[in-house]
């Protein structure tokens, strides 16, 4: 079953976080045959939001909303159960300083094809 | 016939739905699947007999009879999966065996305690579950409505589902953090029934008692220093229930307790489960508060209490667990030892530094420290914190009480 890993981290504290070690992490768990993605991402100055209502479209400097923690980066992994998720999960090296949300993938409904 | 079938229902019945939950792997298929499986044997049992074996019997023919549902309604879903899962499940080989069941209890408690799950709905899962409690009961012992107590048990059964939490006992890595959680559960079980008023309905202090009997289980099947721990706690507060309350209903402080009403036999039990405990080296915060039960429970009246031991034992407790609870009870035990102005010291000290200001039983230590004292006017202030933070009745005439023998 797929499971996305979301990295949260104040990002001060992520500073500290070598990029080595995670990319040491990200290809290990590739290799393994878990890990379907990952990526790191830019800081939280870097993202735009775009909305859409009636019709017009909106875009705004900034994250959706202002968070003590911010998203930092994800992994889509396959794993046989939350506990197997929740162990590679947890040895993410930012889930040290940060925290990692970690969410079952929903298959969207392709519509049923009538009898 | 029906009382044998009822006998065995008592006796059973969790076991078989905790094997039914792992071979059917949904907890409401399992609930039908028992009910089905109890409804044959009340129809087949008076022609054929009872079984040699009741629980396998009884585990086999609900499962058979979940497979039956599942086919039927498999008939009227578009998709081939559906089929695929029955027919796999009618194949299992698995079913029934001896030692699987076994294990099969330990992985219900395990997977109703999995901390994905809210910590209420923990509770009132794992009563409804493994302890076989209704709703209606669970609801009326947690003074919540029934609908938001069924409201928070689907829910908990969705996420299961949904994010696929196993139905599992943990890894030998996994298990101490794991059994943390379920002894954590059961403990807020206890307590729930132990500081209920007497004259509160039954349910209450079954409350304790199923919580006894679920750490019986667990000690019985995993052998865990902390489990027995807990159980010996539970059975040492639980043996003082018959001193604890006066005829009236209020509550007595231990001080003033007639200890000839303690049950001996639960304070031997404790006891000896906490020696076992102590010795494997493994023990933690729940056999360090069962010890210093333990010392209360040897001392033959209040004033042979053995304050230096108690203190000590607190000492290593703060180590284990840093709580603030954990030192005003500890400076209640200093001023026994030490004297109330020592004391006094350490209790303002946590009111200082803004913990327990809501705890009402800091505010009556508080109290009944400056009442030692003679500074009365601060008793006063201190009694009246407290009766303005208690919920419950009894406690509230105990405090009026406490404020009114100030007067005089």
């Amino acid at each position: 079953m797929k499971y996305l890993c979301l990295v949260y981290g104040d990002e001060k504290a992520m500073e500290s976080m070598p990029d080595s070690e995670c990319l040491a992490y990200s290809t290990a768990l590739r290799q393994s045959g878990h890990c379907l993605a990952s990526e790191a991402l830019q800081p939280v100055h870097t993202a735009t939001t775009v909305r859409v209502r009636s019709g017009r479209l909106s875009v705004t400097d900034g994250p959706f909303a202002e968070t003590k923690e911010q998203l930092a980066g994800f992994y889509l992994v396959e794993a046989r159960d939350l506990n197997e998720a929740i162990q590679l999960a947890a040895k993410i090296p930012p889930a040290r300083v940060g925290s990692i949300e970690v969410r079952p993938i929903r298959e969207l409904e392709a519509p049923q094809h009538a009898r | 016939m029906h009382e044998l079938v009822d006998a065995v229902y008592r006796s059973d019945s969790r076991r078989v739905f905790a094997t039914l939950i792992r071979l059917l792997d949904d907890f409401d298929a399992a609930e039908e699947a028992l009910h089905d499986a109890f409804s044959a044997a009340l129809e087949q049992w008076p022609r054929d007999g009872v079984p040699v074996n009741p629980r396998a019997w009884l585990v086999s023919v609900g499962r058979f009879k979940a497979i039956d549902r599942m086919r039927r309604r498999a008939r009227f879903d578009a998709l081939d999966e559906g089929a695929d899962v029955v027919d796999a499940l009618a194949e299992d080989p698995s079913a029934g065996d001896g030692e699987e069941i076994e294990d099969d209890r330990l992985r219900l408690i395990f997977t109703c305690c999995h901390p994905a799950l809210p910590p209420d709905a923990q509770v009132a899962l794992t009563l409804r579950e493994v302890c076989g409690l209704t709703t209606e009961e669970i609801a009326h012992a947690f003074l919540i409505a029934p609908s938001t107590l069924a409201q928070r048990i689907v829910r908990a059964k969705a996420k299961i589902r949904d994010a696929r939490i196993p139905y599992q006992v943990p890894s030998q890595n996994d298990l101490p953090d794991r059994l943390d959680s379920v002894l954590r559960v059961v403990y807020l079980v206890f307590n729930e029934g132990y500081s209920a008023s007497s004259g509160a309905s039954l349910t209450r202090q079954d409350l304790s008692a199923e919580a006894i009997r679920l750490t019986r289980l667990l000690v019985e099947l995993l052998r865990e220093p902390e489990a027995m721990g807990l159980l010996a706690l539970m059975l040492l507060h639980e043996s003082r229930r018959a001193a604890r309350t006066s005829p009236t209903g209020d509550p007595i402080l231990l001080e003033k307790q007639d200890r000839s009403l303690w049950d001996r036999t639960q304070i031997a039990e404790g006891t000896a489960l906490l020696e076992r405990a102590l010795s494997s080296r493994r023990f933690g915060p729940y056999s360090l508060q069962a010890a210093i039960a333990a010392v209360h429970a040897e001392a033959p009246d209040a004033a042979a209490t053995d304050w230096v031991q108690i203190v000590g034992l607190y000492d290593v407790l703060a180590l284990a667990e840093q709580s603030p609870v954990v030192e005003l009870n500890r400076a209640v035990a200093v001023a026994m030892r030490d004297g109330p102005e020592v004391g006094l010291v350490l209790v303002d000290a946590i009111l200082g530094r803004g913990d327990l200001v809501d705890y009402r039983l800091a505010h009556a230590a508080r109290a009944d420290l400056c009442r030692r004292l003679g500074r009365t006017s601060q008793a006063r202030v201190s009694y009246e914190r407290a009766l303005a933070l208690t919920r419950q009745e009894p406690e509230r005439r105990f405090f009026e009480r406490q404020l009114a023998e100030l007067k005089d």
